[in-house]
């Protein structure tokens, strides 16, 4: 009997049943785990993205011309803003149930597990919308020039909108209602963003070379991924210490 | 020839013993050295502790030590800054003035090394709702090296969650998710352990398993800093430290 036990034991060591993650992966696995156990989360700013672009022909004008000219406008900015409502909720749960308590009090570097943390939060929203963006580019009469600059910024973008808005997020996480202060705390840092966003569209459909926007727009992740989760940590700590 | 053997044996038995022996020394003088460096300086020394909290003075000129093996317990009324002081040991509190040392140096020049030695439970248990009792735990573990998932299993069936390893903790009992977060108590080798409140929401049973558990913890060298509301029923290795006399007396 007990050497059935053991043999069973066995197994289970051998087949990794024991086996712990590393920080990175244990963050961005758990993250990636809790929003498929909560879907209502994960649709929302894809729902608020697709409204938008619906709402908006409707309420301006359904003209295909003057539609075309506002198209990349309207889906980078109803892609900030889709991202910018889904950030409050970023460390907010962690918050409240005490692991991120936990999380601080980790011996494992901070940056890796926050910018696992982020990196999640972009898989479940900026990539989705990215994904989604041609068909709004379709929906509102993008030419068919500037898709390719469209899915591109907002491929480079996006993930810079999740790091500066995470700062907003880690920052506000301590206060009672911190929704409004995130939109004044983060939107001015996210217009430099939108700006070389919607340009690079602008210049696909023109036929302009659109590499020079799309090198800022790296730029400035480069900046944010090395960077901003430094920024996060401390200021996850500022608000945990409260 | 037959002579030969048994010396032979002989000899190579000698060698033996005296490797071992060898080693063994060394490992003693070694722990010796460790132990001696562990007992020049006390494990955790607060120094002149200072917090207030709007505009209210929690604790003035606070000091205490508390060695390897003891049991510290912090006593006061609701709101005399038991969980503050907690908060402030564990590093999640910065809001003080005054100084903190981990085994002789300062607690922020050896934050990793500190955090590596602590098992921190707070007042939320630090576990998510939409998680199975074994994924919060695997992930605890991912955060913690000190936590040892080969005796997952084991934790689980002694803070009586058998059965319930695969239900997400949303559907358990207060009392169940709190011991979901205690079952960190049978995993870790962490040597300080900071508890508030562990006892809150637990049964009976429970208590005195954890009580248990305190005792052997300190029994091996631990250390144990609690709050709870709960009449101890720990040996002598107990110490209270009451936070509403201190401030009577100061």
């Amino acid at each position: 009997m007990s050497n059935i036990v053991t043999k069973q034991a066995e197994q289970k060591l051998q087949s990794g049943a024991v086996k712990v993650d590393g920080p990175f992966w244990g963050a961005l696995k758990r993250d990636l785990l809790l929003s498929y156990r909560r879907k209502s989360d994960l649709v929302n700013p894809l729902i608020f993205f697709l409204m938008v672009a619906t709402l908006f022909p409707l309420g301006v004008s359904p003209e295909p011309q003057f539609l075309a000219d506002v198209a990349p406008g309207v889906v980078w900015v109803a892609a900030l803003l889709a991202t910018l409502l889904s950030m409050d909720s970023l460390f907010r749960s962690d918050f409240e149930d005490g692991t991120l308590e936990q999380l601080l009090l980790s011996p494992q570097p901070l940056f890796m597990v926050v910018l696992a943390k982020v990196l999640a939060h972009w898989m479940l929203t900026g990539l989705p919308l990215t994904l989604l963006a041609p068909l709004l580019g379709v929906m509102l009469f993008l030419p068919g020039e500037g898709m390719f600059g469209l899915v591109l910024s907002l491929l480079l973008g996006t993930p810079t909108l999740s790091l500066v808005g995470a700062i907003g997020a880690a920052l506000t996480v301590g206060l009672r209602k911190g929704g409004v202060l995130i939109s004044l705390l983060v939107l001015p840092l996210y217009i430099p963003v939108l700006i070389f966003g919607t340009a690079s569209i602008q210049a696909a459909i023109t036929g302009l070379p659109l590499g020079g926007y799309l090198a800022l727009l790296g730029a400035m992740l480069a900046l944010g991924l090395v960077m901003a989760p430094l920024a996060i940590s401390a200021a996850l700590r500022i608000s945990v210490s409260g | 020839m037959t002579q030969l053997c048994p010396t032979t044996t002989y000899f190579v038995y000698n060698a033996l013993l005296s490797a071992v022996f060898a080693k063994n020394i060394g490992r003693f003088a070694a722990s010796v050295a460790f132990e001696v460096v562990l007992l020049s300086a006390p494990r955790l020394k607060i120094e002149n502790l200072f917090c207030e909290r709007d505009e209210r003075i929690l604790f003035d000129q606070l000091c205490f030590d508390v060695e390897a093996g003891e049991v510290v317990q912090i006593e006061g009324q609701n709101g005399s800054g038991k969980t503050t002081l907690l908060r402030i040991l564990s590093g999640l509190s910065r809001n003080f003035e005054g100084e903190i040392y981990w085994q002789g140096e300062p607690v922020q020049e050896c934050a990793e090394s500190f955090r590596e030695s602590l098992l921190y439970f707070g007042h939320q248990p630090g576990v998510k709702a939409v998680l199975t009792p074994e994924e919060n735990l695997r992930w605890y573990a991912s955060m913690h090296p000190t936590i040892d998932l080969s005796k997952l299993d084991y934790a689980l069936a002694r803070v009586g969650l058998t059965g319930y390893e695969d239900a997400p903790c949303h559907t358990l009992s207060a009392g169940q998710n709190r011991r979901v977060s205690l079952a960190r108590l049978y995993l870790s080798s962490a040597p300080l352990w900071i508890l508030d409140e562990p006892f809150t929401a637990i049964d009976k049973r429970g208590v005195a398993e954890k009580e248990a558990l305190i005792e052997e913890h300190a029994a091996q060298g631990g250390t144990v800093i609690l709050t709870t509301h709960h009449e101890l029923a720990i040996g002598d290795r107990i110490r209270r430290i009451n936070l509403d006399q201190l401030m009577g007396t100061s």
